[in-house]
C-alpha cells in the first residue's frame, strides 16, 4: 500500500441495455498512454470512448522517470502543473564500481527551458491527474471495469466484445486504438507475433517508504559489495518513497525472491541496518526488449507497451509511449474531420517505428552491459568500469541506461528536406526545442505559443496570404530579449520553421515563400 | 566499410611482441584477461575511427571461423 496516497475507486457505468453501442473511436487501456491519446484527441474535438478493466490507477509505482518531452506533452494537454508540483526534480547521476564511485554527470540542460531532464513521479499520479483531466475535458467517455474480452474486424472499423459486472455488450469503433499494455487483448485476438528478444535477467524492483537523506540523484552501481556481483539502482519518488532496483541471478527462484524476508535481507544489506524503511510494492521484472511488426492494422492501432516493449533502465518504456500518443491524436482528428487524407495515419507507423527500435536498440545494449553473457564480456565490461575511473573515453562507453531523449523523424514522409543550407539550428523532423519568449512584455516559453494545428515560427514580418488556420509566430529582438530563440533556431531575417500539432518541425528555410509553405503543408499533412 | 590493410605496419615486430609479452609478467590469470581487455579498449580509442576498429574485429573473428571450418 502506498504512503501517501490513496487508490481512487472510479464508478463503473452501466452496460448499454440493448447489448449494443457504437462510436467513432474506442481507445483501450487507460494507462499513461490510453488517458493521454483520449485526451489528446478530445481537445482536437474528437470524442472518445475509453475503457478499462479496472477501477483504479496503476497498482505498483513501476514508470517513474519522466523524461522533458514527456513533460511538454503533458504540459500541452494541461496537467503540467499538477506534475510540477508532486515530482521530484533531479538532474546528477552517480556510478559506483565495487567500492568507488567511477564518475557522475549532469543532465541539467543549459537555462532557459521551462521543464527539466527529468521529473520523478509515481505512475499512480501521473494516471490519477490524466484522470482528473479526462474527467473535465468534454468528449471523453470513460468507461471503467469495461473489459476488451473479443474483437472481430470489419470493412468499417471493428467490433468489440466487452464484459462489464453488469453484462456484456458490443462495441462498434470506427478506429480502435489499442493501449491495452504488454499482455494486450487485441494484440492476442489478432494473433500479431512481437519481434525481438526476451533477456534471462530479472530485476527485482521495488518501492521502500524510508526517511533517508540521500540527495535526488540517481545512483547506479555495478557489483555492490552489497549485492554480490549484480548491480543496483537507488533513486528518489515523492512522498519519501524510493526505487531500489536488484538484479537478479538470471538462475535465481522467482517466488523465493520476491519473499518479502529475502526482499528486506537485501535491502538492509545495502542500507546498512540504521536506516528503518517499509516496503511499499515489489515486482520481479523480466526484460523484454521486442516490438510488433506493424503498428497500424486498417483501422486499428497500437500504441505504449502494446506495440513494444524495452527495459526500464532508460525510462524509454512510458515515454516512448507517451510520444505515440503525442504523435497518432493529431493525425487521427485531421482524417476523422476529414482535413487530410487517410495515409495521413500511415506515417503513425512511419515515424514511430524507427523511434521505437532507437529505443529497443539502446535499451538492449544497456541490458546487455549490466549482464554480461560470457567470463570474455565480463572482462571486457569490467574493464570499461576499471578504467573508467581515470579515462574519459572509457566512461562514455559504461551503460547503466541511455535515458529517453525525443525521437527525431528523420526518415518520415510527413518531414520536409531543407530548404536553404542552415550551419546549425533544429534538424527538421525534431521536436520543439523551448525557450524564453515575451508575450506582451510578460516572459513566457516558446513551447506554449504552438498551436493545436500548424504554426509557422518566423523572423519578421508575417508575410501576405499564410492561410488563416495556421497560427504565425513571429520572433524579433522584441520578444527574444534572451537571443536563445534565434541562437537555437538559427534565425535570421525571412527564416521560418514550420511546426507540426505535435511541436515537431515539418519543415525550415532561410527564405520564406509562398510555394514553400503550400508544399511543405501538404506533405505534412499526408497529401504528397 | 575499411579493410584490414595487408600492408605491414609494425617496425619493430619482436620489440612489439615482447612488450605484450612482457605485460603480462607476474599477473594473475584474472589480471591478465583484465590486462588484456583494457588494452584492447585503450587501443581502440588510439585508433579512434570506428570503422577501422570495426575492420580490425571483422579480421580478428573471421580468422577464427575460418579455423572452424
Ligand atoms: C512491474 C512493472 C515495472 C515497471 N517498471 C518500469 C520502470 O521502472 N521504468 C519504466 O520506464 N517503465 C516501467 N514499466 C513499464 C511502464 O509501466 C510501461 O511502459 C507503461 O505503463 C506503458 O503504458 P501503457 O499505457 O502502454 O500500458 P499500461 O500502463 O500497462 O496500461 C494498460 C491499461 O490497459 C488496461 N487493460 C489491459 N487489458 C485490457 C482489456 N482487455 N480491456 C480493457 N482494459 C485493459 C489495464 O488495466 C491498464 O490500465 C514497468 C512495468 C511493470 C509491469
Amino acid at each position: 500500500m502506498p504512503k501517501g496516497y490513496t487508490h481512487p475507486k472510479f464508478i463503473a457505468p452501466p452496460a448499454p441495455k440493448s447489448g449494443k453501442d457504437s462510436t467513432k473511436v474506442a481507445i483501450v487501456g487507460a494507462g499513461p498512454v490510453g488517458l493521454t491519446v483520449a485526451i489528446d484527441l478530445a481537445q482536437r474535438g474528437i470524442s472518445v470512448t475509453l475503457l478499462d478493466d479496472d477501477d483504479t490507477t496503476s497498482h505498483g509505482s513501476r514508470l517513474i522517470c519522466m523524461s522533458k518531452r514527456t513533460l511538454e506533452i503533458f504540459d500541452r494537454i494541461g496537467i503540467g502543473k499538477l506534475l510540477e508540483e508532486k515530482g521530484v526534480i533531479w538532474n546528477k547521476g552517480r556510478l559506483f564500481f565495487q567500492d568507488d564511485e567511477i564518475y557522475n554527470f549532469d543532465l541539467l540542460p543549459e537555462p532557459g527551458h521551462a521543464w527539466p531532464a527529468f521529473i520523478n513521479i509515481q505512475q499512480y499520479y501521473v494516471e490519477d491527474f490524466l484522470v482528473q483531466k479526462a474527467e473535465t475535458t468534454p468528449g471523453i467517455e470513460l468507461r471503467w471495469k469495461h473489459a476488451v474480452v473479443g474483437l472481430e474486424v470489419h470493412d468499417e472499423g471493428a467490433s468489440l466484445g466487452i464484459e462489464t459486472p453488469d453484462g456484456a455488450y458490443k462495441l462498434d469503433a470506427s478506429y480502435v486504438i489499442a493501449c491495452d499494455g504488454a499482455h494486450s487483448t487485441i494484440r492476442k485476438a489478432l494473433n500479431l507475433p512481437f519481434v525481438g528478444r526476451a533477456f534471462d535477467d530479472r530485476f527485482l524492483i521495488t518501492d521502500v517508504f524510508m526517511k533517508a537523506n540521500f540527495p535526488s540523484e540517481r545512483w547506479f552501481w555495478f557489483e555492490p559489495p552489497f549485492h554480490d556481483g549484480q548491480s543496483a539502482l537507488l533513486h528518489k519518488q515523492p512522498d519519501g518513497v524510493w526505487r531500489i532496483d536488484l538484479q537478479i541471478a538470471a538462475n535465481a527462484d522467482p517466488e523465493e525472491e520476491i519473499k518479502e524476508d529475502k526482499v528486506r535481507g537485501r535491502i538492509e544489506r545495502m542500507l546498512g541496518s540504521d536506516i528503518p524503511f517499509e516496503i511499499e510494492w515489489i515486482s520481479l521484472y523480466s526484460f523484454r526488449c521486442r516490438r510488433l511488426e506493424k503498428f497500424r492494422h486498417n483501422n486499428i492501432f497500437f500504441a505504449g507497451d502494446s506495440a513494444h516493449q524495452v527495459s526500464p533502465f532508460g525510462a524509454r518504456g512510458g515515454n516512448g509511449g507517451v510520444q505515440d500518443a503525442d504523435n497518432l491524436a493529431w493525425k487521427l482528428a485531421k482524417v476523422i474531420k476529414g482535413e487530410a487524407p487517410d495515409n495521413l495515419l500511415d506515417s503513425y507507423e512511419a515515424e514511430r517505428i524507427p523511434a521505437a527500435d532507437e529505443n529497443i536498440k539502446n535499451s538492449s545494449r544497456s541490458t546487455d552491459f549490466m549482464t554480461p553473457k560470457s567470463a570474455a564480456v565480463k572482462d571486457l565490461r569490467d574493464a570499461v568500469l576499471a578504467l573508467a575511473r581515470q579515462e574519459p573515453f572509457a566512461r562514455r562507453m559504461v551503460n547503466s541506461g541511455r535515458l529517453s531523449v525525443p525521437a527525431r523523424y528523420e526518415s518520415s514522409p510527413l518531414i520536409t528536406c531543407d530548404a536553404s543550407t542552415f550551419n546549425r539550428g533544429l534538424l527538421p523532423g525534431s521536436a520543439a526545442v523551448d525557450a524564453p519568449i515575451l508575450i506582451d512584455g510578460k516572459e513566457d516559453w516558446l513551447l506554449k505559443q504552438i498551436g493545436q494545428n500548424f504554426t509557422i515560427m518566423i523572423w519578421g514580418p508575417t508575410p501576405p496570404n499564410i492561410p488563416t488556420d495556421i497560427l504565425v509566430i513571429q520572433i524579433g529582438p522584441e520578444n527574444d530579449p534572451s537571443g536563445l530563440i534565434k541562437e537555437r533556431y538559427n534565425m535570421r531575417e525571412g527564416t521560418t520553421y514550420l511546426f507540426r500539432p505535435d511541436q515537431h518541425i515539418a519543415a525550415r528555410t532561410h527564405q520564406f515563400n509562398q510555394e514553400w509553405l503550400t508544399a511543405a503543408l501538404a506533405r505534412s499533412a499526408g497529401r504528397h | 566499410m575499411a579493410q584490414y590493410p595487408k600492408e605491414i605496419r609494425v617496425s619493430q615486430p619482436d620489440d612489439l611482441f615482447e612488450a605484450l609479452v612482457d605485460a603480462h609478467e607476474n599477473l594473475t590469470d584474472a589480471e591478465s584477461r583484465q590486462m588484456n581487455s583494457r588494452l584492447i579498449l585503450l587501443l581502440a580509442n588510439l585508433v579512434g575511427d570506428l570503422d577501422q576498429v570495426l575492420a580490425a574485429i571483422n579480421k580478428a573473428r573471421s580468422s577464427i571461423t575460418a579455423e572452424q571450418k
